[in-house]
């Protein structure tokens, strides 16, 4: 049980933390077709969508409602409607989320209204769905803006099993995936890889594997995002025969969809170690009938084992610290933990109730200022953050694994799977490598040159 | 080389193996060999010599193979990083071209890196066509006015340990000797210094910085080692030694015997591994040399460091005391390790003495008593039978075993020549206690050893109780 140590400084320095909306666009961009719109001023969507276009290396769809100095004053409900008919007009896109800022959350914006009011108001596009979701910056994160988006879509988008129709099991090769923020688009490809292989069909909800993995698409713009889940699939998640949820932010959506459907439910807070791996191929075994796993995801588990015989003397022992939102932080620690290394200084940006949980003694809640002072103090020896702690880990001295949100100055590390039994094996090879490679220029005794040697010998 | 002459080398009168049953060395047995050639051998003794050009003349297989695996450091120049060959082709061998190319090479190898001096490994091929070595190098050394040595260490001559003796022979013949060593820098001047050589460390992953300091604090200078961070001009005035410490019991007998036989150098075998085995080193510097105000010196720095190290080794002795060790390595390292474990509070439930001599093996006795168990063998069978069978909580061995000890699920200490870690010295100890913690108590073990949740699993004992 980890003790949580939340900073009291007033001044964050170098954040850890993303706001919501940028989380409720992020989950945005896993469905085909969509178009995330923002409802504050400009820059929260252009910071934003910056912020994922250099991340991606793609073009990110991401729409303003533009709020003005006379707006923010007088109220800015046109902006949305009038918002809302262009992006139909313009785009036609399949999935319109409107997400709230820190701005219009003061101005006491009720989202949710301004949208029923703009479907009664134009049948004529009626073909797009729309959900609306509260995500302020003043509260959460971007894992926080994500699952709360997340839960808007099942709402809007799965009905209810009795009005539909539906039933748990009828389309017994269907599992319906939830994946949290701390999944990218690598893993939640490896996910779908590793459900298909047990012969099931899983729907992600939403699939930035499917989305934001990099591919190049038969046309040459789309305004949207050209693949993902598909909208209409939402509505046949009460046939599945179970739901995967992977991450603790993903509670209060897993709930609702559950209460909808009826369709049981398998919680994970992670996907990353050989014992978390494990529950997931077992609940996979279960739900497809099976013994064992096939022969392939076997071979991976025993070539998982593998890599943790050669690289734990590498890792036993090592401190780490380690930055990240609450459920990538606990997957990162747990892997770590399982091979002897010693998470000394693991950062959350906010308080979540999966942090109690970490195998750590404490857990610092606070910034990537804290990250540096503490991870000094403690004498880390290697870092995993995102882009931002590239900087903090110069100054420190130490390696750094990069993950996470922001990456920056990287190419494809968002492809890169890290969970599962290959994925757990290759971030474990990483690891150990950054470490090896550290080690070669900095580690071992420090050089001693014999004060009576010949001065004339090199 | 003459048959005669191996045979002399295997004759070594300083070595407890050659007076017994045996006649020297152990040979190979075809089919079930294990362990370097004398190339290999050789190679591995001269390679730490940092500003020396390593050239080895053959085919590509013996650099090929080996190049870039010596785990050494040095303060300065590192030329054993670079794989020097003369990569004999077909054309070379079939027209006799191979000296001549050995000859170019040699140049090559002198005007484009400019080393101190340059050592040519001979190897099977250009021994069996019956290159003259000795002679092109003489006369490259005259052309090229840098030294060159060659050092005849064709692998099938015989053994890794062979091959460490044909190393020793060349410095002896062609190094050592051969230069007077500088005056004492302003540093040293005012106090009674001692010059002192080491002949068999080889500063592998620094671990001698651990110990190097404290020669200092003594006033003992180190002239020269054979060979960890050497440089050539150093070893030419191994001669001038007060004492030699002879560190790897067997490799290089020779030397600090001819060392002694020529010069009058007085020498002793020692480890600077384990506490006591380290504080026992400087001892024998001090009784060798014979300085009464050194020994006191000795005594009161073995005195400040042995409580300095007791007190950082607390914690890792609370958590190695009682743990089995199954210890599988060569030579001095068999009872020198053994000494080092037992300072831990480890138990050692064997230990391999392959290539220890019956001295090693006396001192086996002396630290485990007379049951101690010793292995003969180091096949792969026999070390994880033997750590099943007596419940092993490590292996010790080299670094060829780690695998096999990481496919059995056996918690594994590499220590042997490439291993990442220094080990050496009082500083050395803290050392291989936290890299022995780290294996030993890794939380990896469980995940490794237990069944996957879909596999049979054994009835619970409960079950079985009722049935």
């Amino acid at each position: 049980m980890a003790r949580i140590e939340r900073s009291s400084s007033a001044l964050s320095v170098n954040p850890l933390k993303a706001g919501q909306p940028v989380g409720g666009t992020l989950a945005t961009l896993g469905f085909r077709g969509a178009m995330p719109l923002l409802h504050g001023a400009q820059g929260c969507t252009a910071f934003g969508k910056v912020y994922f276009v250099r991340h991606f290396n793609e073009p990110v769809p991401l729409q303003s409602s533009a709020v003005d100095p006379m707006s923010g004053v007088l109220g800015a409900d046109d902006n949305v409607t009038s918002a809302l008919a262009t992006i139909c007009q313009k785009s036609a896109p399949a999935l319109i989320t409107v997400m709230t800022t820190g701005l219009s959350e003061t101005e006491g914006t009720d989202i949710h209204r301004l949208v029923r009011a703009f479907r009664s108001a134009h049948p004529e596009h009626a073909a797009t769905a729309i959900a609306a979701v509260n995500t302020p910056d003043f509260l959460g994160t971007l894992e926080s803006g994500y699952a709360e988006t997340v839960k808007a879509l099942i709402d809007a988008l799965v009905p209810g099993a009795e009005s539909a129709g539906t039933r748990p099991g009828s389309a017994p090769r269907r599992v319906n995936v939830l994946p949290s923020s701390a999944l990218s688009p690598g893993d939640a490809e490896a996910v779908t890889e590793l459900v298909e292989a047990f012969g099931l069909e899983p729907v992600l909800i939403p699939d930035l594997g499917a989305s934001m993995d990099g591919h190049l698409a038969e046309q040459d713009f789309s305004p949207v995002t050209t693949d993902g889940t598909p909208v209409e699939a939402l509505a046949g998640c009460g046939d599945a025969a179970a739901t995967l949820v992977i991450g603790a932010s993903l509670h209060a959506a897993a709930d609702r969809l559950r209460e909808r459907t009826g369709v049981p439910d398998y919680r994970f807070d992670h996907l990353m170690g050989l014992p978390a791996t494990d529950r997931l191929v077992t609940a996979l075994c279960e739900i497809a009938g099976r013994d064992q796993p096939p022969q392939r995801i076997r071979r991976h588990r025993r070539q998982l084992q593998d890599a943790l015989l050669d690289t734990h003397a590498v890792l036993s022992g090592t401190r780490v610290g380690i930055a990240a939102e609450s459920d990538l932080l606990k997957a990162l620690a747990t892997l770590l933990y399982d091979t002897g290394a010693e998470v000394t200084t693991p950062v959350a940006p906010d308080r979540a109730a999966v942090l109690s949980e970490l195998p750590t003694e404490t857990v610092y809640v606070g910034d990537l200022e804290t990250l540096e002072r503490q991870g000094r103090a403690d004498g880390v020896e290697l870092l995993l953050g995102s882009g931002h702690a590239v900087a903090t880990a110069q100054r420190l001295g130490v390696p750094i694994l990069q993950c996470g949100y922001p990456i920056w100055e990287r190419v494809g590390l968002h492809t890169r799977p890290r969970v599962g039994y290959r994925g757990s094996r290759d971030t474990l090879f990483e690891l150990a490598n950054l470490l090896l490679e550290h080690r070669e220029h900095t580690g071992g005794v420090r050089p001693y040159r014999s004060r009576y040697r010949s001065a004339l010998t090199a | 080389m003459r048959t005669q002459e191996i045979a002399a080398l295997l004759d070594e009168p300083g070595c407890p193996h050659s007076p017994g049953q045996k006649g020297g060395c152990a040979r190979a047995t075809p089919g079930a060999a294990a362990g370097g050639c004398a190339f290999d051998g050789a190679q591995i003794t001269l390679l730490p010599i940092a500003d020396a050009a390593h050239i080895i003349h053959g085919p590509i297989s013996c650099a090929g193979s080996s190049w870039d695996n010596r785990g050494t450091r040095s303060t300065g120049p590192t030329m054993w990083r670079f794989g020097m060959t003369t990569d004999l082709s077909e054309q070379d061998i079939i027209m006799g071209r191979s000296e001549e190319r050995l000859f170019h090479a040699i140049k090559q190898a002198v005007d484009d890196y400019e080393p101190a001096a340059v050592f040519v490994y001979n190897t099977c091929v250009p021994a069996l066509t019956g290159d003259d070595l000795e002679a092109i190098c003489k006369s490259a050394a005259q052309h090229w006015g840098t030294p060159v040595v060659p050092v005849d260490c064709a692998g099938f001559y015989g053994s890794k340990n062979l091959g460490n003796r044909i190393a020793g022979e060349a410095l002896l013949n062609h190094v050592i000797g051969t230069r007077e060593p500088e005056p004492l820098p302003p540093e040293g001047q005012g106090q009674r210094i001692h010059d002192i050589g080491l002949i068999g460390e080889f500063n592998i992953a620094g671990e001698f910085w651990n110990v190097l300091p404290l020669l200092d604090e003594l006033g003992l200078r180190l002239l020269s080692s054979i060979s960890g961070d050497a440089r050539f001009q150093e070893v030419q005035t191994l001669h001038r030694s007060e004492a030699n410490m002879l560190v790897c019991s067997k490799a290089l007998m020779n030397v600090a015997r001819q060392c002694h036989e020529r010069y009058g150098t007085p020498y002793f075998e020692g480890s600077f591994y384990g506490v006591a085995d380290t504080s026992a080193a400087l001892r024998s510097f001090a009784e060798s040399i014979g300085d009464p105000d050194l020994s006191e010196r000795t005594e009161r720095l073995i005195a400040r460091e042995e409580a300095r190290i007791d007190a950082e080794l607390a914690p890792y002795r609370e958590r190695l005391r009682g743990r089995r060790a199954l210890l599988y390595t060569g030579g001095v390292k068999s009872w020198s390790v053994v000494s080092a474990l037992q300072d831990l509070g480890m138990e050692i439930v064997a230990t391999g003495t392959t290539k220890s001599t019956e001295a090693d093996k006396a001192r086996i006795r002396d630290l485990m008593g007379d049951s101690a168990r010793m292995l003969d063998s180091g096949a792969p069978r026999t070390l994880i039978d033997t750590v099943h069978g007596h419940d092993a909580d490590v292996l010790i061995a080299g670094g060829r075993n780690m695998y096999t000890a990481y496919k059995a699920r056996i918690p594994f200490l590499d220590i042997n020549q490439e291993r990442p870690h220094a080990y050496a010295g009082y500083d050395g100890m803290i050392e291989l206690a936290r890299q022995l913690c780290r294996t030993i108590d890794s939380p990896i073990w469980p995940q490794v050893r237990e069944p996957a949740p879909w596999e049979q699993e054994p009835a619970p004992w409960w079950e079985a109780a009722a049935s």
